[in-house]
């Protein structure tokens, strides 16, 4: 999100007689900026290039690391780690960014277009957030005895007569990892989504209605690209949220789906520092590359 | 500790008396001996741990006893390591595994520990010092005690090989690991690790998910199997590491784990759910199972016992009250509440003597000697965990920690297992 905001200084320091002012403005944030992120960010580049031993890190030049994350990746007969990894993070990012969209964009559509009263809107939206007063932790967890083996769901469903044995898939597995992301996530879409369909001049509509469209047709050519800026900053909060994590993916997948995050995290406990630094900054470079491709889709500078 | 305070209120009768008095007291303070003190200065230990040995009783106990205050801060076991090689000065008492010394000894951000002024140190089991349970040397396969509990000298960062004066850590709890099981679930005798990988129970095990730790039990099990017959379990080979893996991969890949597991109560949870039938497990875990009224065992098995050990060590640049508060933590530790409140939690205590006059002797013979209960049994916080009539499981303290297979390790290829461990958990 930064590039926008600096060449949007930029451009306004181009206009005459207002450079320093604008500079002066922009200070603050490009040092919080630069002091938290950017230098962060070359230690974690530096640090991936340093060998190590048990209990220290040794300074110097080595590619080690990096080699060491994709040992075994030539070999095409049976995944290497760190690609299985990826694949198995890209497949939820993915399943989590389809689901959270279609049902982020049908509750902002709900909330904008036919919740007529602000006050009514206001409070819906109010009560959209109520989940996130507690901890994504506890939220989580409380998933674990509905879906359980002997839990809520199974229990039902056996008193039903609907299945003999308790269904097992339901916890610990890839259903249970979505499911839990879209429920803690879905808010991240419904906010951007609902901002941009908030902004959408309801003149619009009623000249596409006044044209003779079709509800599907409104939806779909007016009102779907012009919440377009919303979609991708949902989009890219929840696939870089879902790409990092490794707590949910860990309580919900009952610790044994694969995650780069997870990855991490084991290796700094082990403090392997630079094999995870290396790490870091391949998952970095990937995410960047999810947003470059997102951003190229709308310019969220002109349309925020 | 209150005859203490009202003396030195009292003193100010006369200027000189003061004076005198005061000096005194800064003598007898610098000596460290004069806990009422501590509590008017409001000594607080940081005390880095994982939550297991953490408990609020005994931090409350402590206070009530010295007036020094033990504030915990609980991280997991590998976190424990880590802060203690990269953030020394966070804590002020560390209570650690024998295992992860490997680590942290050789940065120097240990202090050795005088056991001069360890008032019990004499009469810490021999299990530490030899190696010894009833006379009989156990499994030394791994990072036991015995090989990492002396330094050569207050600032040391080798391990000495005979005793010396110092101790890397002074140890407080220990335990011998095996397989939790339902036995209500499984409905037959469970004798073997071999089990944990039987397709009997597919979807119905867990292991545990520390690298360092699951590993060991992982060997077991391929030792069980047949499938190959370790030099040592605890310092494992790049090929001997790939075949462990891989046998866990295999396992995995066909359904065997419901989930693995890192923490206490993510284990207690799996099993009392029913989620997991057996799973490698740790004692206490068992008995929090089996207080919420749910059949649990600490199964004993034929190829024996996974041992641990934890101590307390302080950091290297710990000084002058806080130490003393330390050491005075240390001595209160040893001397034997706290020992016996660890005993009736299924763990073990160091010094056993100390423990022993703190507990009934129905309590000892069934903690203890393997007798069966003359009473009903309950743990610290009162929750019933055996019946009369009922007798522990791996019956007493020498034929279970005599039972010793291996200990909890730190191998040379560490870095190299863990990560084939990243391999095992995304496969």
């Amino acid at each position: 999100m930064s590039p926008p905001s600096t060449s949007h200084t930029a451009a306004v320091a181009a206009a005459p007689g207002r450079g320093i002012a604008a500079w002066w403005q922009a200070a603050p944030f490009t040092a919080v900026f630069v002091l938290f992120f950017l230098v962060p960010l070359g230690l974690i580049l530096m640090v991936s290039f340093w060998d190590f031993n048990e209990y220290e890190l040794l300074p110097g030049f080595t590619f080690k690391n990096y080699l060491s994350v994709f040992e075994g990746c030539g070999n095409t007969a049976d995944l290497c780690t760190t690609l299985r990894t990826y694949l198995s993070t890209l497949k939820f990012s993915l399943l989590v960014w389809g689901i959270t969209l279609v049902l982020g964009f049908a509750v902002a559509y709900f909330l904008a277009f036919h919740v007529r009263s602000p006050g009514m809107q206001t409070l819906l939206f109010v009560l959209c957030t109520i989940p996130f007063w507690t901890s994504n932790v506890i939220r989580m967890i409380s998933w674990v005895p509905l879906l359980g083996r002997n839990g809520l769901v199974n229990q039902t469903l056996i008193d039903l007569h609907l299945i003999q044995t308790p269904i097992e898939w339901l916890l610990f597995s890839d259903f249970s990892v979505v499911l839990a992301f879209v429920h803690l996530y879905t808010m991240f879409m419904i906010v951007p989504i609902f901002n941009s369909m908030m902004r959408i001049d309801r003149s619009l509509l009623e000249a596409a209605s006044d044209s003779g469209a079709s509800g599907w047709q409104t939806l779909w050519n007016v009102i779907v690209p012009l919440s377009r800026t919303g979609i991708i900053i949902g989009s890219i909060f929840v696939i870089t949220i879902v790409m990092g994590d490794f707590v949910t993916i860990g309580v919900m997948g009952g610790q044994q789906i694969a995650s780069v995050g997870k990855i991490i995290q084991v290796q700094t406990s082990y403090l392997q520092f630079p094999l995870a630094a290396a790490n870091a900054v391949i998952l970095l470079a990937v995410v960047l590359m999810i947003i470059y491709g997102l951003t190229r889709l709308v310019d969220i500078r002109k349309e925020l | 500790m209150s005859d203490a305070s009202s003396e030195s209120l009292a003193a100010p009768s006369s200027a000189v008396q003061r004076r005198s008095l005061l000096k005194g007291t800064a003598g007898i303070l610098a000596a460290g001996m004069f806990p009422a003190i501590h509590a008017q200065e409001k000594i607080v230990l940081r005390y880095l741990g994982t939550a297991v040995n953490q408990d609020k009783a005994i931090a409350e106990k402590f206070k009530a006893d010295t007036g020094i205050e033990i504030q915990y801060v609980a991280v997991t076991t590998d976190d424990v390591t880590k802060r203690a090689v990269t953030a020394p000065n966070s804590f002020d008492l560390i209570d650690t595994e024998y295992f992860s010394l490997k680590k942290i000894v050789p940065t120097g951000n240990l202090k050795g520990i005088d056991t001069k002024r360890i008032k019990n140190a004499d009469k810490i089991t021999p299990l530490f010092t030899t190696g010894m349970v009833g006379g009989k040397a156990v499994g030394e396969q791994g990072t036991a005690p015995k090989k990492v509990i002396y330094l050569e000298g207050e600032k040391s960062k080798v391990f000495a090989k005979s005793p010396t004066q110092f101790m890397s850590l002074i140890p407080t709890v220990y335990n011998a690991d095996t397989l939790g099981i339902r036995p209500d679930l499984i409905k037959r005798p469970i004798d073997s690790w071999a089990e944990l990988l039987n397709p009997e129970f597919k979807g119905k095990t867990a292991i545990l998910n520390i690298p360092s730790i699951g590993i060991m039990d992982a060997a077991m099990v391929v030792e069980a199997m047949g499938l190959y017959k370790y030099p040592d379990k605890g310092n494992m080979t790049k090929k001997e590491i790939d075949l462990t893996i891989k046998t866990l991969i295999e396992a995995k890949r066909a359904g065997q784990f419901r989930a693995l597991w890192k923490d206490f109560n993510e284990s207690v949870n799996l099993m009392a759910s029913g989620e997991v039938v057996i799973q490698s497990m740790w004692s206490p875990a068992v008995t929090a199972v089996r207080t919420k009224g749910i059949a649990c065992n600490f199964q004993p098995l034929k190829e024996g016992y996974r041992a641990w050990a934890a101590g307390f060590g302080l950091p290297a640049t710990l000084s002058g009250k806080k130490l003393d508060g330390a050491y005075e933590f240390i001595n209160w530790f040893l001397d034997g509440w706290a020992g016996a409140y660890l005993n009736r939690q299924g763990y073990y205590s160091a010094v056993l003597e100390t423990a022993k006059a703190k507990m009934q002797a129905y309590e000892w013979a069934y903690w203890m000697e393997g007798k069966p209960a003359a009473q009903d049994i309950k743990s610290p916080n009162g929750d019933l965990l055996a019946k009369a009539g009922s007798v522990r499981d791996g019956g007493s303290y020498e034929s279970r920690m005599g039972g010793i297979a291996c200990w909890n390790a730190l191998m040379d290829e560490n870095n190299y297992m863990v990560q084939k461990w990243n391999e095992f958990v995304a496969a």
